[in-house]
């Protein structure tokens, strides 16, 4: 055991998966000999070899059409798109060939691969340094998406992932890269030192994907949430002063519907949180599956906390990010019902 | 699985020198000054095809001017550049440290790139549009960009132009032919493409200029506006700036290594121009060149300006980490403020006390901009009204945007 943060999780990940896989190779913008613009490839290339870890020309489209091609091989590339705003230059190639490359050779070719990308704001990066577009790649099947919330989930999860035989897109929270960061803007910055679950083995291990965490239990209201807004949604739990139940989904897709229902079907109530715009975002899935299948034992309408429905906005990072106010509200107005 | 490594045979490039290690620039492919036909503008693309391996530069190292490749300038047009691109310099320098005093989040500078964006801004005309890189701001200084609006957009404060919504530094200046930035790099080069194929179709004779990293033309942006531009004659000008680095990236991960990026145009038909981005003369001739063969019809030319980035990449890289310190200092082609300076002073329209009156009073101008600026409010201490950030999203804001405007209490 050490104590990681989330990159240093992230590394390890990569690290234990290089030395004990000959197939497993990473590429991607900045990631070689400087080891990514965020750290998580640092010393990767010193340690395991040029041809291991290396540049990609700024091409996120061709970074993973090359990705795919090397998998149908049979390697196991993983692949960062140094932000998710800009993993677009991929989608087709994500769309119309990852995620489909299986079904339509009926696996006589696979797409083994492991797209890594950090995402969402807090960080006051603007429009294009902030988004969460997970609900894109949720909609598509074929992909499996991927959100940790703390360093012991991000190692679990990337072994996981590089391990999968299908693609996987691991979208990082960037904004507790360095500390389990709440939502309140104001205070000092923690560090994950502290935290239970910045304690991270430096062997293998792997964490199942599509399995949720249950963070916190309670009776009363059940709250969804994944990466940064697992933090925030304690906080603003903690803020309403209900008897929460607070589920890390962890993986999107495959999404744990069985925690889910379980969980509602005990409380009667349901508020889930994300990052992303409201309209067309991961929220109204969720929404749809409780009610669906819930619907009996639902005492309020589930309500969705999220980021507006507008680009986000630099000048107004905290008007435009959904605190733990905003959860604390939620929260409120279902137990009102 | 085994722990086996194979010996594989993948070919990653590696640049000739990282930190620690003496400077080492490889091959430049550097013609003498001077040594580069100019050839007509209609002579047919397959008689230019030598041109993208060559390397125009008009100022020799005395800073006299020769060979062929020289600009039609107009009287002040010199003094003019040379104000732009040491405002330039003082405005990144200044508004770094702000960055770093923690009074934005954010900042990008453009040292050893000036003339980029400083020379084809006086270069062209009013009516034709820039579609620029996030290092080009010495366009806007060129043409008169009030300093204040910079400071007010880089704070997000109550005065900034873009109300806060957009990144520090990805300005927004139609009336001064700068089209709308974007953190995604290389998306809008299919754009001046397009807005030059508007001109071609109205039969207005404005061209449109477009850039991209040399880093970027990786991405498929590039090679479609190239299509595009060949295939329709686009009366556009789309430049690579080569500065040698992507952030930590050399330029051999794009290519270099194999051939030059003026010779991507080989490929499309058009013309490919290599020029010394350093050398305001050479700079502005290329652009002149290009520029009026897409005026007259002829259509697109590739203009590779070869040049240094000579900092880092933004406020949050750290070069020492990925190349040698000293590299910046050893390019071969100098600085092009020094060698336009230098220039002047050959023809003897300038000396040292002019410039350094010059520097005095562009650092007066920045001084006072930054004051204005901070007046009203730095990141944080002043931002424009909420409902800004629910405008503009739609010509008309839908009911979505309506309702969450009330939920914020606006
Ligand atoms: C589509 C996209 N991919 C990646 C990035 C991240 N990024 C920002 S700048 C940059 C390097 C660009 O290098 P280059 O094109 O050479 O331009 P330079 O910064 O050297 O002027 C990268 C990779 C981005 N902004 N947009």
């Amino acid at each position: 055991m050490a104590v990681m943060n989330m990159i240093q999780a992230l590394n390890s990940a990569l690290d234990t998966m290089l030395a004990r896989d000959p197939d497993v190779l990473i590429f991607g913008e900045d990631v070689g000999y400087f080891g990514g613009v965020f750290r998580v490839t640092d010393k990767l290339q010193e340690k395991h070899g040029l041809d291991r870890c290396f540049d990609a020309p700024i091409a996120e489209g061709g970074i993973v059409a090359t990705a795919i091609g090397m998998g149908a091989e049979g390697l196991r590339p993983v692949v960062e798109i140094q932000f998710a705003d800009y993993i677009l230059p991929a989608y087709d190639q994500l769309v119309s060939e990852a995620a489909r490359l299986r079904y339509r050779s009926n696996g006589e070719f696979t797409a083994p691969i492991t797209v890594r990308s950090p995402y969402g704001g807090g960080i006051f990066g603007g429009q294009t340094h902030s988004q969460s577009p997970e609900a894109i790649f949720a909609h598509i099947t074929g992909l499996k998406t991927v959100i940790p919330s703390t360093p012991y989930d991000a190692k679990g999860l990337l072994i996981a992932a590089i391990e999968c035989d299908d693609p996987v897109i691991f979208l990082e929270p960037k904004r507790i890269y360095n500390g389990p960061f709440d939502g309140r803007h104001g205070q000092a910055l923690t560090s994950w030192a502290q935290h239970p679950a910045a304690q991270v083995p430096e062997d293998h291990y792997s964490i199942a994907l599509g399995k949720a965490a249950i963070v916190r239990e309670g009776a009363d209201v059940t709250v969804l949430a994944y990466g940064t807004m697992v933090h925030v949604a304690l906080a603003g739990i903690a803020d309403a002063g209900v008897d929460a139940e607070l589920i890390d989904l962890r993986s999107i897709v495959p999404l744990d519907v069985d925690a889910i229902v379980a969980s509602v079907k005990k409380t009667g109530r349901c508020v889930i949180v994300h990052e992303a715009s409201r309209f067309g975002g991961f929220g109204g899935e969720l929404s749809a599956l409780v009610t669906e299948r819930c619907f009996y034992h639902l005492k309020a309408p589930t309500q969705r906390v999220a980021g507006w429905d507008t680009p986000y906005p630099h000048a107004f990072e905290w008007d435009y990010f959904p605190g733990p106010d905003r959860v604390a509200k939620a929260l409120a107005h279902v137990m009102e019902v | 699985m085994t722990n086996d490594r194979r010996s594989g045979r993948l070919r990653v490039p590696e640049p000739s020198s990282r930190p620690g290690d003496p400077v080492e620039f490889g091959d430049l492919a550097l013609s003498p000054a001077g040594a580069v036909a100019r050839p007509d503008i209609d002579a047919p693309e397959p008689c230019l095809r030598d041109l993208p391996f060559l390397l125009i530069r008009t100022l020799d190292d005395a800073g006299n001017v020769v060979g062929g490749w020289l600009p039609d300038l107009a009287d002040g047009d010199l003094i003019r550049a040379l104000k732009a691109m040491v405002l330039t310099r003082a405005f990144d320098e200044r508004m770094f440290k702000i960055q770093r005093q923690g009074k934005t989040s954010f900042y990008m500078k453009s040292r050893g790139e000036e003339a980029l964006g400083a020379v084809p801004s006086l270069a062209l005309r009013q009516g034709d549009m820039c579609f620029p890189t996030y290092r080009l701001v010495s366009w806007l200084m060129a043409r008169d960009y009030p300093l204040e609006d910079l400071v007010n957009q880089i704070f997000s404060n109550a005065q900034d132009p873009l109300k806060g919504r957009q990144l520090p530094i990805l300005y927004s200046a139609r009336d001064y032919g700068f089209y709308s930035l974007s953190g995604n790099v290389g998306s809008r080069f299919g754009h001046a493409v397009g807005w030059a194929m508007a001109k071609a179709y109205r039969g207005i004779d404005d061209i449109a200029i477009g850039y991209i990293g040399e880093g970027t033309t990786a991405e498929g942006d590039f090679h479609e506006a190239l299509t595009f531009a060949s295939v329709y004659r686009a009366p556009v000008v789309l430049c690579v700036t080569n500065n040698q680095w992507a952030i930590s990236t050399f330029s051999g991960i794009a290519g270099a290594q194999e051939t030059t990026f003026a010779a991507k145009a080989i490929a499309y038909g058009i013309p490919g121009l290599r020029v010394d981005g350093n050398d305001v003369l050479a700079v502005w001739a290329a652009t002149q060149w290009a520029a009026a063969r897409a005026r007259s019809g002829l259509g697109a030319t590739l203009i590779e300006f070869f040049t240094y980035r000579a900092e880092g990449h933004s406020t949050s890289d750290d070069p020492g980490k990925y190349r040698p310190s000293d590299e910046a200092s050893k390019w071969p082609l100098g600085d092009p403020v020094e060698r336009l300076k230098q220039h002047l002073i050959a023809l003897g329209e300038w000396d040292d006390s002019r410039h350094a009156a010059l520097e005095e009073s562009v650092a007066e101008a920045v001084r006072a901009a930054v004051k204005q600026g901070e007046a009203v409010g730095t990141l944080g201490q002043s931002k424009p009204s909420v409902k800004e950030m629910f405008e503009g999203v739609f010509k008309e804001p839908d009911w979505r945007v309506l309702e969450q405007r009330g939920e914020v209490g606006i």
